[in-house]
């Protein structure tokens, strides 16, 4: 009896995980931008870079549109996209920019503000990259836009350019 | 032409395979106590055919034939002939006609070195590995096909990813694929000792040195990725915990179990059947690595271009694997009772075996818990370093101590007098820790646990190297030499961790920039046009104010052409004590360039700690053929 249970456990194990993997295989790519549009963001709180506020998604609600960048300042392509950021923040009046610096120094980040100039309303920091993970963030540099009922309409993996940048614009038109 | 030649050759070694399944069954049948000739000629013509095949694709890379697909899609006249023969397995199908050729070479190996073991035995280990190179011919075959053709064909080819063009890159792939295909021999030898009931003893010494030989490629893959992840990625980094790393430690942490365990079998003729499940476990946890990463589902730098026919192949077969295996070990197993003494060293190798079933728990379950999550709730997460850093490091410190003390044991059963020398071995590792700690800044407490435990082991290996050179138990270096190396390896990650120093600035030609106790100027940059990229070096001189010595660096920012691509070459300076690295990346529309320097202590040496470990099995490997 014992014995069979064992065998009983054993093969639905197996055929778990098995199903489990075919699956993930009907399922096209895991970090596809599409199935994240349209999804609420849940409800967070991020600590500030510069200090010990906090930010939390309730805040959000008071822009039009919220932008969250993800950015480090080890990321190369995240340099190569901050100045569309500045750009964005200049001159567009509804729509504001949450950074969340992801991994990384605070000097570092700092200085990378300094030296590149800050497009952002609040600086969050994310040091071990846990808080990222609720944005469904796997790499950097990534960015989201959400609307003021906190819906993500738009999703852009890896550095903002000319394109990204216009499409931005006509998104919140 | 040649994709013409190769086809025919791969279809040989398919009709090779029915071929020996088909003899080898009959021969099993009858009561002759030798092999029949015929079938090591069809085993020596398909070893022979498969060889040939492989060299046919290598050419065809090395004459850029664009009448092959695979030879149009990952290689370029420009290319040098290095990395044209490298570009054969930096692909998928070429790797799996790699992958073909190692089932077979072993297949062979072990069909004429094991004569002195039972014929059927032998037969039935012959006839699984056959039914496993037939799944992957004719994936091969229907799937991938390496020697595809093209027409019309191309002129020119589209090239290599220049990521992958560095010399760790090119070896990475090939020893991984003979550590973890490898594996395939002793799978299906359990399922040939389970169906022949030849267990025991002569089982384990039918299948050591194979375990031995693919655990020594598997560390050295495992090592040489590393090192190319540090020399090529330039995030300075040298273990991300990256899913595609995992799914290649899941398998070594099965096969390091079993290596410590069949020791057991040999000696004590006990713990056959868990011998058995780790021998069926490390195979099909290389299946189900190639299968996370081929497939597509986890996303990585390794990621090949990805095809979800690939995937439900190697499901399908990675499927088939498992029920086979399960169901003949259901029906074939037989209980077995342990009475190990606690104080024997047979349960420290079960300790052993404990933690490395933990950390490969820990490891499945961060690399596979997104892909669930993913599937059943659309949720989607990352797991990365702080889950394993939480869940393995406290572990690891217990883990150090045992393998320390647990070597010290008998067989069945020790006197306890012994563990006294150990207590001093013990202070010693403290009281060095203490010096660490007072001379260079304080550290954490778990830091510091893992430091004296590590410095313990080192200690230990030592003393007990000193104490085998008086004896002469030369038998036991092997052990030595891996232990020491696993201490090493740990001592040096905790001291690399620790001290490590990282900054981040901008600066322009001509500029000087002047931190902690570092000085680096930028001096110039040059542009210089190679074979297949054209290259911005810039040079740096890097002066430590505090010791007064002077470095120069030059990191390279790289344009390739074929596929055009930018990648950043780190500047590495390897000294005994300490890397300097740095990376320069270029700020668009400024005059000013990115630049991240690191000053790594015992870089050098954490690669040395994990050659070390590989090189013990090699000993191993080397004294049992000189006792031979």
């Amino acid at each position: 009896m014992k014995n069979n249970f064992k065998k009983f456990f054993i093969f639905s194990f197996v055929i778990f995980f098995l199903s489990i993997f075919t699956l993930a295989l009907k399922k096209d790519n895991n970090y596809s931008t599409k199935n994240l549009i349209g999804n609420q963001i849940s409800s967070f709180q991020l600590p500030s870079l510069r200090n010990s506020s906090f930010i939390t998604d309730k805040e959000l609600k008071q822009n039009q549109f919220t932008l969250i960048n993800f950015f480090a300042s080890w990321c190369a392509p995240c340099r190569i996209e901050h100045k569309y950021l500045v750009r964005l923040n200049d001159q567009n009046k509804n729509i504001k920019i949450l950074g969340v610096n992801f991994k990384d120094k605070k000097n570092n980040a700092l200085n990378f503000l300094n030296d590149l100039g800050d497009p952002y309303s609040f600086v969050a920091k994310d040091p071990d990259g846990k808080a990222s993970i609720l944005f469904g963030i796997y790499g950097i540099p990534e960015s989201i836009i959400i609307n003021k009922e906190l819906e993500i309409i738009k999703k852009i993996v890896g550095p903002i350019d000319q394109k990204d940048y216009e499409e931005i614009l006509r998104l919140i038109k | 032409m040649l994709s013409n030649i190769g086809s025919i050759l791969v279809f040989f070694i398919l009709s090779l395979s029915l071929l020996i399944i088909y003899y080898s069954y009959v021969e099993t049948q009858t009561t002759r106590t030798t092999i029949k000739k015929n079938i090591y000629n069809l085993s020596l013509f398909q070893v022979t055919f498969t060889i040939l095949s492989f060299f046919t694709l290598i050419l065809g890379f090395i004459f850029s034939d664009f009448s092959i697909i695979n030879v149009y899609e990952n290689s370029h006249t420009t290319k040098p002939l290095f990395y044209k023969i490298a570009g054969t397995w930096g692909n998928h199908e070429g790797s799996l006609l790699l992958w073909i050729n190692i089932l077979v070479v072993f297949s062979y190996l072990f069909l004429i070195f094991n004569h002195k073991h039972e014929k059927n035995f032998r037969l039935y280990t012959l006839i699984f590995q056959n039914f496993l190179i037939l799944g992957f011919v004719i994936f091969l075959l229907f799937n991938s096909n390496p020697f595809s053709k093209i027409y019309p064909e191309p002129l020119e080819g589209l090239g290599l990813n220049p990521i992958l063009q560095d010399p760790a890159l090119a070896i990475h792939p090939p020893l991984l694929y003979i550590g973890f295909v490898g594996c395939s021999i002793y799978f299906s030898a359990a399922i040939a000792s389970l169906l022949s009931e030849y267990s025991g003893k002569q089982f384990a010494l039918s299948i050591k040195s194979w375990v031995q030989i693919s655990w020594v490629f598997q560390t050295l893959g495992i090592t040489i990725g590393s090192i190319w992840a540090y020399y090529e990625l330039g995030w300075g980094g040298f273990w991300f915990w990256d899913p595609v790393e995992n799914a290649s430690l899941l398998p070594w942490f099965a096969i390091t179990a079993l290596m410590h365990s069949i020791m057991v079998l040999e000696k004590r003729n006990t713990l056959y059947e868990w011998v058995i499940i780790l021998c069926l476990v490390t195979f099909i946890l290389s299946v189900t690595g190639t299968f996370l990463v081929r497939s597509g589902i986890l996303n990585s730098v390794h990621t090949f271009a990805n095809d979800p026919s690939r995937g439900l192949f190697i499901l399908i077969f990675l499927s088939l694997m498992i029920f086979t295996s399960i169901l003949i070990f259901f029906k074939k197993h037989k209980k077995e009772d342990y009475n190990f003494n606690s104080n024997s060293k047979e349960t420290f190798i079960l300790a052993n075996n404990w933690f490395m079933v933990f950390f490969l728990a820990t490891v499945l379950i961060g690399t596979l818990y997104p892909i669930f999550l993913d599937v059943l709730t659309n949720e989607k997460v990352s797991v990365g370093p702080p889950f394993y850093n939480i869940v393995i490091i406290p572990l690891v410190i217990p883990f150090l101590l045992l393998m320390a003390i647990g070597p010290q044991f008998n067989w069945i059963n020790s006197k306890k007098e012994k563990l006294y020398k150990t207590l001093y071995v013990f202070f010693g590792a403290c009281l060095i820790n203490l010096f660490l700690f007072y001379f260079f800044e304080n550290y954490g407490l778990y830091s510091n646990l893992i430091l004296i435990t590590a410095i313990f082991l080192i200690l230990h290996s030592i003393f007990d190297a000193k104490k085998s050179i008086n004896n002469k138990k030369k038998f036991i270096f092997p052990r030595i030499i891996s232990h020491l190396g696993f201490g090493l390896l740990v001592f040096f990650i905790g001291i690399n961790h620790q001290y490590s120093v990282e900054v981040d600035f901008n600066l322009k030609v001509g500029e000087i920039k002047k931190f902690n106790n570092y000085e680096i100027f930028f001096k110039n940059i040059k542009v210089q046009q190679n074979k297949n990229y054209k290259s911005v070096i810039g040079s740096f001189k890097i002066t430590d104010l505090e010791k007064e010595n002077i470095n120069y660096l030059n990191p390279e920012i790289r344009i390739y052409t074929n596929p055009e691509t930018l990648t950043y070459e780190a500047a590495i300076k390897s000294k005994v004590n300490s890397d300097l690295y740095l990376t320069m990346s270029n700020l668009p529309r400024s005059d000013f360039y990115n630049i991240k320097f690191q000053n790594k202590p015992f870089m050098i040496w954490i690669w040395i700690s994990a050659i070390m470990i590989a090189l013990g099995g090699f000993v191993q490997l080397i004294i049992k053929k000189n006792e031979e």
